[in-house]
């Protein structure tokens, strides 16, 4: 059971740490001021939420190994992330709809936490459903905003989402670790969040006159581990690099 | 300083309204946007004002390019949270400048176009973790100077906008100072960064205060407006006083064999920085003008699409709300 708790704490931990990472990729270049800040507002709370999550990982595990240490210290192949969030950034509307699909399916399963049998991972989950709501409030208007928005927008956000869609699948997939954590009342079955991700995509989406793509095709090895995709290796190479070249020191 | 050798404009109205314009500054009373002021005073102010807003953009590019290398998720926090109140600066003081009848647009233009300048300290690379130190503390410390009398300035919006953002700015110089600290302390390797980047950053930031200026005309206008509180050589004076005695408490040496504290002055003697290569930054040629520019220039660029797009979805929204009555 430790074992599965501390794998299920790393995929929620490292799913913000990954996708935090990316989002403070834009810091100093977004397209205005005000975007610039909205960005690193949502950055400092998934760097929040990893400290949270990994934090109570380190805890589980009882090796001695804390938020920085699982951060820094970790190699691709024992990240736990979903492929989702690694994905480059590519323009704005590349970024703004990948969190808009993280976003929808992050506040379902984070809702669905706060009435976990484990008591840390329920004060987690209120802590940052409040966050999130607001994340998917920001997403959900800027993907509607440029989905309706010029021809150009609603091209790049139509494109945006063919080349993310494939990726949204994995995040209702479920392996022997969601089951056993489904069983102890921790945490939902993944699949039982698709019926409210897809109303809420039918309505957004509407709204952002961008089309769903029909084949529902999901790459995986995320969340498991088992296989990352290439950009991976090369964001921990840099937010690694520290700790790593100096591994003796502290900061 | 944000704000560098800005040229004040000298004004041709009537004579007694500039009077009474000055016997209002005298008396320490502020000045609203919709009073009346001089021209100069006005052109003065935006100048100064967009300078200074640009810097707190600009100056995001620097610490930025540490964010996704911090060493710690709570060091990464730490800065990401600075260089977003540093976008949160450009962005009052902006609107700061906006009150005085320029538009947003217009300043960000001309910053890109290379009209309006920004601070000089922003072109210089950061190379080492112990760099997001030494910015905090010598960067942040210098703007702290400048910011700190100028919350008395007489123009009221920018007054306020400066209340809000010295408290900001000595948070982020004991920031800074805190991971010198840790460095300083820290092993061999830590030491060596912490010293190089004192090494690279003590005269780039003496040099923020501008050279000196104590027979300029223009600081003279600007600082009978209250909008220059300080001569620029005050400023730096101060500001070595309150460094030396840090460098040292942290067991780092200033790279200035000439600084000695005066007993007689009660001050530190010091070197001044090579203003050659001061006018070279301002003329484009210091190590990351380029970059820097180029980064600001792409950001805007790569953004027109966003803008517009959101922009067009506003007014669809806005027509068929209309509609809808
Ligand atoms: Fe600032
Ligand atoms: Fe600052």
């Amino acid at each position: 059971m430790t074992k599965d708790l501390f794998e299920f704490c790393c995929r929620m931990g490292d799913n913000t740490l990954v996708l935090g990472q990316r989002v403070s990729e834009w810091c100093g270049v977004a397209p205005v001021i005000e975007e610039d800040i909205a960005l690193a507002n949502m950055g400092l709370d998934l760097i929040g939420q990893t400290q949270l999550w990994l934090g109570l990982a380190g805890e589980t595990e009882g090796q001695g190994r804390d938020a920085d240490r699982l951060a820094f210290h970790r190699d691709v192949w024992d990240f736990r992330n979903v492929l989702l969030v690694e994905q480059p950034n590519g323009d704005f509307g590349q970024t703004l709809m990948r969190q808009f699909l993280f976003d929808a399916w992050h506040l379902e399963m984070l809702k669905a936490l706060q009435s976990a049998s484990h008591d840390q991972i329920a004060a987690i989950a209120e802590k940052s459903t409040k966050e999130v709501t607001y994340h998917l409030e920001r997403s959900s208007d800027t993907v509607i905003g440029l989905g309706d928005g010029t021809e150009e927008s609603h091209a790049r956000m139509q494109a945006a989402l063919d080349l993310l869609w494939p990726y949204a699948g994995e995040m209702f997939t479920a392996d022997a670790v969601d089951k056993a954590i489904a069983e102890q009342g921790i945490a939902p079955d993944p699949a039982s969040l698709r019926p409210a991700y897809d109303a809420r995509l039918a309505e957004v989406l509407g709204e952002a006159t961008l089309v769903r793509p029909v084949d529902d095709f999901a790459h995986q090895g995320g969340k498991t581990g088992v296989r990352h995709t290439e950009h991976l290796g090369h964001m921990l190479s840099s937010m690694q690099f520290l700790q790593r070249a100096y591994p003796d020191a502290s900061w | 300083m944000y704000a560098q050798m800005i040229k004040s404009e000298a004004s041709q109205e009537d004579p007694e309204a500039l009077k009474a314009f000055q016997d209002r500054i005298d008396a320490g009373s502020k000045i609203e946007p919709k009073d009346w002021m001089p021209e100069g005073y006005r052109k003065t102010l935006i100048r100064q004002i967009g300078q200074h807003a640009h810097s707190e953009i600009v100056g995001q590019l620097p610490e930025g390019n540490w964010i996704s290398r911090a060493p710690t998720l709570e060091r990464k926090a730490i800065l990401l949270a600075k260089v977003q109140d540093e976008a949160g600066h450009g962005l009052y003081l902006y609107c700061a400048a906006e009150t005085l009848g320029v538009s947003r647009d217009q300043l960000t233009r001309d910053l890109l176009s290379g009209k309006m300048k920004y601070s000089s300290i922003f072109n210089y690379p950061t190379l080492t973790w112990a760099d997001m130190g030494a910015v905090g503390w010598l960067v942040d410390g210098a703007a702290i100077m400048n910011q700190v009398p100028l919350q008395r300035t007489s123009y009221g919006p920018y007054a306020r906008a400066m209340v809000r953002i010295c408290k900001e700015e000595s948070f982020h110089q004991r920031q800074g100072f805190d991971i010198m600290m840790k460095m300083a302390n820290g092993t061999d390797a830590q030491r060596r960064m912490a010293q190089d980047a004192l090494n690279r950053f003590w005269y780039p930031s003496l040099m923020m205060f501008g050279p000196s200026d104590k027979e300029s005309v223009h600081s003279e206008q600007s600082m009978a407006w209250k909008i220059k509180m300080n001569t620029n050589d005050e400023l730096r004076q101060k500001f070595v006083d309150q460094t030396a005695p840090q460098a040292e408490y942290l067991g780092l040496t200033v790279p200035d064999e000439h600084l000695k504290f005066n007993e007689e002055s009660g001050h530190y003697d010091f070197s001044e920085p090579d203003w050659d290569e001061f006018f070279q930054v301002l003329k484009g040629n210091g190590p990351c003008n380029t970059e820097r520019l180029a980064a600001r220039n792409k950001a805007w660029d790569d953004g027109r699409w966003v803008r517009e797009g959101l922009l067009a979805h506003a007014k669809k929204k806005r027509n068929a709300a209309i509609a809808a009555e």
